[in-house]
C-alpha cells in the first residue's frame, strides 16, 4: 500500500502539469445519466420484486415520560402483520455522527413522536395501519422544551470542536474598549431536509447481514449497525451507491437502518422500512436552537481590540454534540483577547446533530450581522472594518495560515457587484412598494483532511476502476475521483469506472464536512502514485520521467499503450492519505465573501432576493461544474436560513408543529434570483496532496447574514432573530407605504 | 391509514347512492387519511364523472364543473378575460403539480392546515369535537382573526374560494335523495362557533357538481397574496378585490380576504364604506378599519391584524390608481 501522510506541504504534482487536460474542467456527473432516467438504484429501491416485508414505525405520542407498557396485541392480530417490535433494542432516534452506537429508548419517551415500536407487515399500507394499534401506557412527565428558558444547562464534549477557547482576558480588555459592541442573535432550530427519506434494506444471509440505506459515512455506520443490532462489524455489508441529499442528516445512521435488520431477523425475509417524510423530521436529527451573544470590542476608528462569541444551544439527555456556532469565530476575526464558548441548554426535544455547514451556518448568522452593525455604529463601510480587521495569523495562537484569501475574496465581489452604489443610508432606496438594499459578509469554512483509502486497478485493455467506500451524496464524488484517476494515468475520463458506497471496498472518510473530495480524491491521488510507479517498474524507468496521456506512456522516445506494458496481466494497488503535520503547522480554511441585494416590500414586509454574489477561494477546484453547483446550494439554503427555515418546537408540550414540507418552509425556485459564483484560483500545498480544500459549506456559510445586512440597508430595520420574517420587520416598516400614482 | 372501501361512480347520481365519501384529485383527502386525520370506510372516487366542462350560463356567465382542475380553470380564456381575479388566485396557490390534480370542488371543500389538527395525538376541536384546541395558546402564526371563537381558530387556506366570493359564486349540488339546490357561496361555508367540525352547509352525501359565476362585472381586478416564501405557501393575507371606477369615485367594490377567518371572508360593510366615494387613503384606512374592527390576534398571528390592513390599503390604492 502506498501511504501518504500530510507532513510537509507539497510540490509541482501531475495535477498541476495537466497534462490529460481533465483536472478542474467542469465535465458532466460520471453518473448524471443513471440517475436522471431513474436507474440509480436509491436505498429503498434495492430487492425490486423479492418476497419482502415492510416496516413502518410506531411514534410516541407524548413529549416526555416513562413507558409503562406496551400493546401490540391488536396490530398483531391486523391482517397482513408479521411481528410487532418493542423494547429494549428500540432507538430513540439517528446516532450521533462519530457515536460507536445510536442511544436506545431504555423504556422511556425523549421527545415527542419517539419510535416507540417497529410494525413488520406484507406491505407497506398493512404495517402503516397497523402502527395506529399499538397502545403504550405511559407516565407522563414535564418536559424542557425552550433554550431560553435554560432550566438545565451543561458542559458540551469535545465534538466536533474545543467548546471553549479562550485567550487572555476579554471581560477586562471589553470593560476597558473605547466601543462597545454587545448584542444578541437568535437561530431557530433547524432540519436537514434531504429528499431522499431516511431509508433502508436489511437482508440476512445466516449470521451475515446486508443492509442498502442511505448514509454518508460508511466506515462509523456499518459499525452503528452492528452495534444496533447486537453483532459483530465483520458480519454486517453496507451499501449506499446513491444518496438522496444528506446535509448531515445521514453522518449517523437513521434508526430504519436498524429497524429494518431486527425486522428482518424477526421475520426471516428482506425487510425494507423508508421513515415518512413525518417520521423523518421527528425520528432522525435536528439542528439545536442557538442564542448568541457577541462582544466586539474595538477602537473608535474600528481596530478590533477584542472579541467574544457565546452560545447556547440545545441537545437532549445525554448528547454531547453541540452547534458549535463559534467554530469560524476562533480564526476569522482578531482580538488579543478572546473567549468563544458554547454551552448546552438540555432540552427534552429530538436529539441535534450536525446539519449543512454545522457551526458556521448559525454562528455567522450572528457574527457576520454584528461586523455590519458595528461598522454602522462607527461610520464605516462594513468592507473597509473587515479591510482594518483582517489578522496576519491565526488569532487563536498565532499559527500562520496555510492560504487565505478573504481580502482578495471581497475585493473581487465588491468589484463585479457594483459595491459602490450602495445605499449609503439604510431605508433610501426605493423603486415602487420596494426597499432595495445591498449587504456582504466574509465566508470561511475550516478545512479538514481525513484518513482515507482507494483501491486502482487497471484491467489488461488499460482501463481503470477507482474503487472506495466513500459516498457521492449528490455533490459529485464520482466525478471529481474520476477525474483525479484519469488525470494523473493520462487516461481518457470514458476508461475510467468509479465503484463507492460499498464496505467491502477500501476504508474511506466518507462525506461530511466538506471534507470529503479533498480526502477521498487524496487517497486516489496516492493510489495512483504506485500506479504509475508499477508501470515505471514494468518498463524500467523513473517513474519521475514518465510522461501518461491517453492511455500510453511516454519515456523518452517511446510510447507504449498501456494495454502493451500490461502484457495481460491487471495491477491493482491500494492508496492512503492521513493528516499530518501540516495540519498543526498551519491552520487551514476556505474563504469566500457574499453580495446580495434584496427588495424588502414596504407593505408587507415581504424580502425578495435579487442578486446573489459569491466569491470563493478554496484551494484547487477539481471540478468547476460541481464545485459551482454546490456553492449554489450553499447560496440557496442561505436564502432559507435567512428568510424562511424554521423548526417549531411547542414549547408547552415539545411538539414539532411543522413536520413537513408543507410548513417547515425551504426556498423554492422563485425565491431564488440568478446566482453568481467566483472562484478565484489558489493552490493549498499544506492542505492535501490535491492543494485543494473543502469548498460544500464554504458557500452557506455567511450568505443569511448577507441577506440579513441587505434587509438592514434596505429598511433600516435590524432584525437579530433568524429567520426575517415579515412580521419581524412590519411594525418599523414606513406608514406612508403607499407609492404615489 | 385505515383500510378502506372503494367504489368508482359512473354518473353523479350514481356517486350519491354509494353512499361514501367523494374523493377527487386527492390531494387533501389522502394527505389526512395517511395520518388518520380523516378515516373515511369507504371512498367513492368521482374522477370519472362527466364534470370536467367550463361552460357559458344562459345570463352571461360560466358554470364550471366540479372536476374541473385547478390548472384548466385558470387556464380557460374565459376566465383570464372576465374573471382575472380568479386566475390569478388559482395560479396563486399550490404548486403546478398540486393544480394539475386539485379539483374546483375538492378545493371549495380542503381542511384547514392547523399543525394540531393534522397531529392526531393532539387536542382539536374540528378533529375530535370536545377535545380542546392546541393552536389556542400554541403556536397560531396561521391562524384567524376575524370571526373565530373558542373552540377553534382555523383558517381556510383555499385561494380559489376567496376570488369566487368576491366574484359572487355559488355551489350546486346534489344529494342523496337526487334533488339538487344552489348555495351561495357566501352561505357555504361556517363559522366554526361550538361546532368547528361543522364546516360547510353541505349535507351528508351531498356532492357538489358546479360553480356558478355570474356574467362578469368587469371592474379592476387583483389577487394579492402574503406569504413567507414567494411560492408553494399558504396565505398568511390574501385580498381579492374587484373595483369598478365612475368619474373618478368608487362606483362599487367587492372584497374578500383569505388567511384571516375561518371561511373566504368577505364584509359588505367595508364595501359600504367605499361606495361612491373619491379614492383617498383616509377612505382606505376607514375601510380597514371597518374590516378589522373585530380582529383579534392570538400571539403568533396578531402581526396579521396590521399586515391585513396594510395589504388590503395597498390593493385598494392600485385598483382605483389613474381614475
Ligand atoms: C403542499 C400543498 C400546498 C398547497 N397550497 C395551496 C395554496 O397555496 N392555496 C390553495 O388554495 N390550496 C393549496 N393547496 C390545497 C389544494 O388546493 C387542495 O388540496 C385541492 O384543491 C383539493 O382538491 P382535490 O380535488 O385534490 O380534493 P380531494 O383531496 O379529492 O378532496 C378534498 C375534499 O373535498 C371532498 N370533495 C371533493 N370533490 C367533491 C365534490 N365534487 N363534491 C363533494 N365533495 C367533494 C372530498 O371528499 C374531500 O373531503 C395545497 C395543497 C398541498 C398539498
Ligand atoms: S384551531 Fe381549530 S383546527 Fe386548529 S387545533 Fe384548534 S380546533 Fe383544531
Amino acid at each position: 500500500m502506498n501511504k501518504h501522510v500530510m507532513d510537509k506541504a507539497i510540490g509541482e504534482t501531475r495535477l498541476d502539469r495537466n497534462t490529460q487536460g481533465i483536472i478542474g474542467k467542469g465535465v458532466d456527473r460520471y453518473e448524471g445519466p443513471l440517475k436522471v432516467s431513474g436507474r440509480a438504484t436509491y436505498a429503498y429501491e434495492n430487492l425490486a420484486g423479492e418476497d419482502v416485508a415492510y416496516g413502518f414505525v410506531v411514534p410516541a405520542p407524548i413529549g416526555r415520560g416513562a413507558i409503562k407498557s406496551v400493546d401490540t396485541s391488536k396490530a398483531e392480530s391486523a391482517p397482513g402483520v408479521l411481528a410487532v417490535i418493542s423494547g429494549d433494542k428500540i432507538l430513540r432516534a439517528s446516532s450521533q455522527p462519530m457515536a460507536p452506537a445510536a442511544q436506545t429508548i431504555d423504556g422511556e419517551v425523549f421527545h415527542y413522536n419517539q419510535p416507540l415500536a417497529i410494525v413488520i407487515a406484507e406491505s407497506f399500507e398493512a404495517a402503516r395501519h397497523a402502527s395506529h394499534l399499538v397502545t403504550a401506557d405511559y407516565e407522563p412527565k414535564q418536559g424542557r422544551y425552550d433554550v431560553k428558558a435554560r432550566e438545565t444547562v451543561r458542559k458540551p464534549d469535545a465534538m466536533p470542536m474545543e467548546p471553549v477557547n479562550e485567550r487572555g482576558d476579554f471581560e477586562k480588555a471589553f470593560a476597558e474598549a473605547e466601543v462597545q459592541f454587545d448584542e444578541t442573535y437568535t437561530t431557530p432550530s433547524y432540519h436537514a431536509a434531504a429528499m431522499e427519506p431516511h431509508a433502508s434494506v436489511a437482508k440476512w444471509d445466516g449470521d451475515r447481514l446486508t443492509v442498502w440505506s442511505s448514509c454518508q459515512l460508511l466506515e462509523t455506520n456499518v459499525k452503528q449497525i452492528a452495534a444496533g443490532v447486537g453483532l459483530d462489524v465483520s458480519k454486517v455489508r453496507l451499501h449506499s451507491p446513491y444518496i438522496g441529499g444528506g446535509f448531515g442528516s445521514k453522518l449517523g445512521i437513521g434508526p430504519d437502518a436498524v429497524f429494518a435488520s431486527l425486522g428482518a431477523m424477526t421475520v426471516g425475509k428482506p425487510v425494507k422500512i423508508a421513515l415518512t417524510r413525518q417520521n423523518v423530521f421527528q425520528q432522525t436529527s435536528r439542528r439545536g436552537e442557538t442564542v448568541q451573544r457577541v462582544r466586539f470590542g474595538a477602537t473608535k476608528e474600528g481596530k478590533i481590540t477584542c472579541f467574544a462569541h457565546e452560545t447556547d444551544t440545545t441537545n437532549s439527555p445525554g448528547n454531547g454534540f453541540f452547534e458549535p456556532s463559534g467554530i469560524s469565530s476562533v480564526f476569522l476575526y482578531p482580538g488579543k483577547d478572546r473567549r468563544i464558548a458554547h454551552t448546552i441548554v438540555e432540552t427534552d426535544a429530538l436529539m441535534t446533530s450536525a446539519v449543512r455547514a454545522p457551526g458556521e451556518a448559525t454562528g455567522m448568522l450572528a457574527t457576520e450581522s454584528a461586523l455590519d452593525e458595528l461598522a454602522d455604529r462607527l461610520g464605516i463601510d462594513p468592507i473597509d472594518l473587515r479591510r482594518m480587521n483582517e489578522p496576519k495569523v491565526n488569532p487563536q495562537d498565532d499559527t500562520p495560515f496555510s492560504s487565505r484569501m478573504l481580502l482578495e475574496c471581497i475585493e473581487e465581489g465588491a468589484g463585479r457587484f457594483g459595491w459602490g452604489d450602495r445605499p449609503q443610508k439604510p431605508g433610501t432606496r426605493r423603486e415602487g412598494e420596494w426597499l432595495i438594499g445591498m449587504g456582504m459578509s466574509s465566508a470561511s469554512r475550516k478545512n479538514s483532511l481525513m484518513k482515507s483509502s482507494a483501491e486502482i486497478e487497471m484491467s489488461p485493455d488499460g482501463r481503470a476502476t477507482v474503487r472506495t467506500s466513500m459516498t457521492d451524496i449528490g455533490t459529485g464524488t464520482y466525478t471529481i475521483l474520476q477525474q483525479i484517476a484519469a488525470e494523473m494515468l493520462g487516461l481518457p475520463l470514458d476508461q475510467v469506472d468509479v465503484e463507492l458506497g460499498d464496505t467491502a471496498l477500501p476504508a474511506s472518510s466518507g462525506s461530511g464536512g466538506s471534507w470529503g473530495a479533498n480526502s477521498a480524491g487524496s487517497s486516489v491521488f496516492v493510489a495512483a502514485e504506485a500506479m504509475i510507479a508499477e508501470l515505471a517498474k514494468r518498463l524500467d524507468v523513473d517513474a519521475e520521467t514518465l510522461t501518461l496521456k491517453d492511455g500510453h506512456a511516454i519515456a523518452g522516445n517511446r510510447q507504449i499503450p498501456f494495454s502493451e506494458i500490461l502484457k495481460g496481466e491487471a495491477i491493482t494497488v491500494l492508496g492512503q492519505i492521513e493528516p499530518g503535520k501540516t495540519d498543526e503547522e498551519t491552520h487551514q480554511a476556505s474563504y469566500g465573501a457574499h453580495f446580495a441585494e434584496v427588495a424588502v416590500n414596504v407593505v408587507t414586509g415581504e424580502t425578495r432576493v435579487r442578486r446573489l454574489l459569491t466569491v470563493g477561494a478554496a484551494g484547487r477546484i477539481l471540478n468547476h461544474k460541481t464545485a459551482t453547483s454546490q456553492c449554489y446550494g450553499g447560496q440557496i439554503w442561505g436564502i432559507g436560513y435567512a428568510l424562511e427555515e424554521e423548526l417549531v418546537i411547542d414549547t408547552r408540550n415539545g411538539l414539532m408543529v411543522n413536520h413537513d414540507l408543507a410548513e417547515y418552509h425551504v426556498p423554492v425556485h422563485a425565491d431564488v434570483p440568478k446566482l453568481d459564483v467566483v472562484l478565484l484560483e489558489e493552490r493549498d500545498t499544506h492542505a492535501s496532496p490535491l492543494a485543494g480544500k473543502g469548498i460544500g459549506e464554504l458557500a452557506i456559510a455567511g450568505v443569511g447574514a448577507a441577506i440579513n445586512n441587505a434587509i438592514y440597508n434596505a429598511t433600516g430595520v435590524r432584525v437579530r432573530d433568524y429567520p426575517v420574517t415579515m412580521d419581524k420587520l412590519l411594525s418599523q416598516l414606513p406608514d406612508d407605504y403607499l407609492t404615489a400614482a | 391509514m385505515r383500510p378502506f372501501e372503494y367504489a368508482r361512480a359512473g354518473e353523479a347520481s350514481e356517486a350519491v347512492s354509494l353512499g361514501g365519501r367523494f374523493i377527487a384529485g386527492g390531494t387533501n383527502l389522502l394527505d389526512l387519511m395517511k395520518l388518520q386525520v380523516e378515516t373515511p370506510d369507504k371512498l367513492v372516487d368521482i374522477t370519472r364523472l362527466p364534470m370536467r366542462d367550463i361552460e357559458a350560463t344562459d345570463d352571461g356567465g360560466l358554470r364550471i364543473g366540479a372536476l374541473v382542475t385547478n390548472s384548466d380553470l385558470a387556464a380557460d380564456k374565459r376566465v383570464r378575460d372576465d374573471y382575472p381575479v380568479l386566475s390569478r388566485a388559482l395560479l396563486a396557490g399550490a404548486s403546478g403539480q398540486l393544480r394539475n390534480k386539485a379539483t374546483t370542488g375538492g378545493n371549495l371543500l380542503q381542511r384547514t392546515r392547523c399543525g394540531y389538527f393534522y397531529e392526531t395525538s393532539q387536542p382539536c376541536n374540528k378533529r375530535e369535537p370536545g377535545s380542546g384546541c392546541g393552536a389556542i395558546g400554541g403556536f397560531n402564526r396561521i391562524h384567524a382573526i376575524l370571526g373565530t371563537s373558542d373552540k377553534c381558530i382555523a383558517t381556510h387556506p383555499s385561494d380559489m374560494a376567496v376570488a369566487m366570493q368576491a366574484l359572487e359564486a355559488s355551489v350546486e349540488t346534489l344529494k342523496a335523495d337526487g334533488s339538487t339546490r344552489t348555495i351561495p357561496l357566501i352561505e357555504f361555508h361556517r363559522l366554526p362557533g361550538d361546532t368547528p367540525e361543522i364546516e360547510t352547509v353541505l349535507e351528508k352525501g351531498e356532492l357538489i357538481t358546479a360553480v356558478r359565476l355570474p356574467k362578469s362585472l368587469g371592474g379592476t381586478q387583483i389577487y394579492r397574496k402574503v406569504r413567507d416564501r414567494a411560492s408553494y405557501a399558504f396565505a398568511l393575507v390574501s385580498v381579492a378585490a374587484i373595483v369598478k371606477m365612475k368619474g373618478g369615485e368608487i362606483e362599487w367594490a367587492r372584497l374578500a380576504f383569505g388567511g384571516l377567518a375561518h371561511k373566504p371572508w368577505r364584509d359588505t360593510a367595508v364595501e359600504d364604506v367605499l361606495k361612491g366615494q373619491a379614492p383617498s387613503r383616509a377612505l382606505f384606512d376607514r375601510a380597514a378599519d371597518a374590516l378589522l374592527a373585530e380582529a383579534k390576534g392570538h400571539g403568533e398571528n396578531d402581526f396579521k391584524i396590521p399586515l391585513a390592513r396594510r395589504t388590503l390599503v395597498s390593493v385598494l390604492a392600485e385598483a382605483t390608481q389613474g381614475a
